[in-house]
């Protein structure tokens, strides 16, 4: 008798990357526009990013119905925040909010890989690294998704502070200014897209700063 | 009112088919400071009369944000208010959750008064002490209902609930059929006027009233202390439109018996108005 297998998977993988830098005074929140499914693309146009509350901007790639429903929970739970606390939640708050909401699905968990970036309580730019069932850091940069293998080797390099004799390694909120550090994250998808296949077609970069939220896109290849 | 056999329990009926308890706790509403809502096509107005027990303690909340297209204003026991603003929050995240769009303020109502309805039929329950001007634009456009606590609830153009609130419907009765086309400006005009006649001539100032506004375009929003200051300013040096407030309290009188508390013997149930 041999053990049963399901003959479908209620989860797919759409592919795609995201990327988050923190500043010392504002925060980077990147994510390729290419849906994809299996072999095929979907379409070239769905954004990865979405604003979870003033100062906190959420990145995931991973399965997108997942990762809608994700934030359809986090968008509700947050207006039930600011009804009862009368104010926007801060970035750490909301850091531990999707942390508990992915750890309570541990046993059919959202197939979501999230990358949480924002502004703190001081407004330093900070960022959260999560996996797929609510483990969470926070970082001063990082890079999930498919080509975040590719990604996060250049990051370390570009901004990990760089004494190796210095243990433990700190990669500390970079003292990088606000547009080298977008230069650096258009650098990083162009060189992901040469050779990650799920990662393409455009790049949604969200800067967040005291002044507000910025977006710009910028074209990557489309093979 | 008077004590009676027939109301110690909501679940008893008296022989002229009515439910004392359910009375007892509209008058509990009554009982509350003043409440009123107006609207025009595109705005709804909610003031209220803030008034705190005690120099030292800080004011009731009676203006709730629901959502952005809706908002309510209590009177009666604020505790309860407190709670079902909590519920219907609650009834319009997950309805915009489930839908992608703003639950329509018709519905809610309907919700509301049925909870309330319940509250009226079960022997381990009571009635909820407040009324409810709930305040909302949909897509039929502008709204502002009233619930009561016995789970009716009803449409107004205009409408005053709470203590001394009969001198507000007044000043609200003569000029309500311009609200429909009025401008915002003018809809908070007639709100601040319409609680200053409550006030029965003590002055109006912002620390004492609380004024909210939604409207197409403008979400659901309490206006901050220094703005009502400054539109209580404006239109006091206009010169005031005055209802004697003498005349005022002589219509309280009259409609008083006809109207609001009616005794046992006389006339409709009020809750079936």
């Amino acid at each position: 008798m041999s053990k049963q297998q399901a003959n479908w998977s209620p989860y797919d993988n759409n592919g795609g990357s995201c990327v988050a830098i923190a500043g010392r005074d504002y925060c980077v929140i990147a994510a390729d526009t290419r849906m994809s499914t299996g072999y095929s693309i979907l379409t070239r146009d769905y954004s990865k990013i979405s604003k979870l509350a003033d100062k906190a901007v959420l990145a995931s790639s991973g399965f997108q119905a997942d990762i809608k429903a994700l934030q359809k929970h986090l968008a509700a739970r947050h207006l039930i925040y600011q009804h009862q606390h009368n104010k926007q939640m801060s970035c750490p708050a909301m850091a531990q909010l999707l942390s508990n909401t992915l750890y309570y699905k541990r046993f059919f968990p959202y197939y979501a890989f999230n990358v949480l970036g924002g502004l703190d309580n001081e407004g330093k730019g900070c960022v959260f690294t999560y996996d797929a069932v609510g483990s969470y850091e926070r970082v001063g940069y990082s890079a999930q998704g498919s080509g975040s293998t590719l990604i996060m080797p250049f990051l370390d390099n570009q901004l990990k502070t760089p004494s190796p004799l210095l243990l433990p390694a700190q990669d500390a909120v970079t003292p990088l200014s606000e547009l080298e550090a977008v230069d650096l994250v258009k650098t990083v998808f162009v060189s992901a897209t040469e050779r990650d296949i799920y990662t393409g077609d455009k790049v949604e970069i969200v800067i967040l700063n005291a002044e507000g939220l910025r977006r710009e896109f910028m074209d990557l290849r489309k093979d | 009112m008077f004590r009676n056999q027939y109301d110690t329990d909501v679940t008893t009926w008296s022989p002229a088919g009515r439910l004392f308890q359910v009375e007892y706790a509209m008058e509990a509403v009554k009982q509350g400071s003043a409440a009123i809502g107006l609207r025009s096509r595109t705005h709804v107005v909610l003031a209220c009369v803030n008034k705190a027990n005690n120099e030292l303690s800080s004011h009731q909340k009676k203006i709730f944000k629901v959502d952005d297209h809706i908002g309510v204003a209590i009177a009666g026991l604020t505790a309860d208010g407190r709670v079902l603003s909590r519920y219907m929050r609650s009834e319009c995240v997950n309805h915009a959750f489930t839908y992608e769009s703003p639950l329509p303020v018709g519905r809610l109502v309907v919700q509301l008064a049925d909870k309330a309805q319940v509250c009226t039929q079960r022997s381990w329950k009571r009635p909820y002490g407040v009324g409810l001007l709930v305040a909302g634009l949909d897509e039929s456009g502008a709204h502002l209902y009233y619930n009561c606590p016995s789970g009716n609830y009803f449409e107004y153009q205009a409408f005053a609930i709470g203590s001394r609130s009969q001198a507000a419907k007044t000043y609200l009765e003569r000029r309500f059929e311009n609200f429909m086309d009025s401008s915002r400006d003018d809809l908070v005009k007639d709100a601040l006027i319409a609680i200053r006649e409550t006030l029965q001539g003590e002055t109006l100032k912002s620390n004492i009233c609380t004024v909210a506004v939604v409207g197409v375009g403008e979400p659901f929003h309490i206006l901050d202390q220094k703005t009502v200051q400054q539109l209580i300013d404006a239109f006091e040096i206009v010169g005031e439109e005055e209802p004697p407030a003498a005349e005022a309290e002589d219509t309280a009188d009259q409609e008083t018996a006809a109207g609001e508390g009616a005794p046992a013997e006389e006339g409709a149930a009020p809750m079936d108005i």
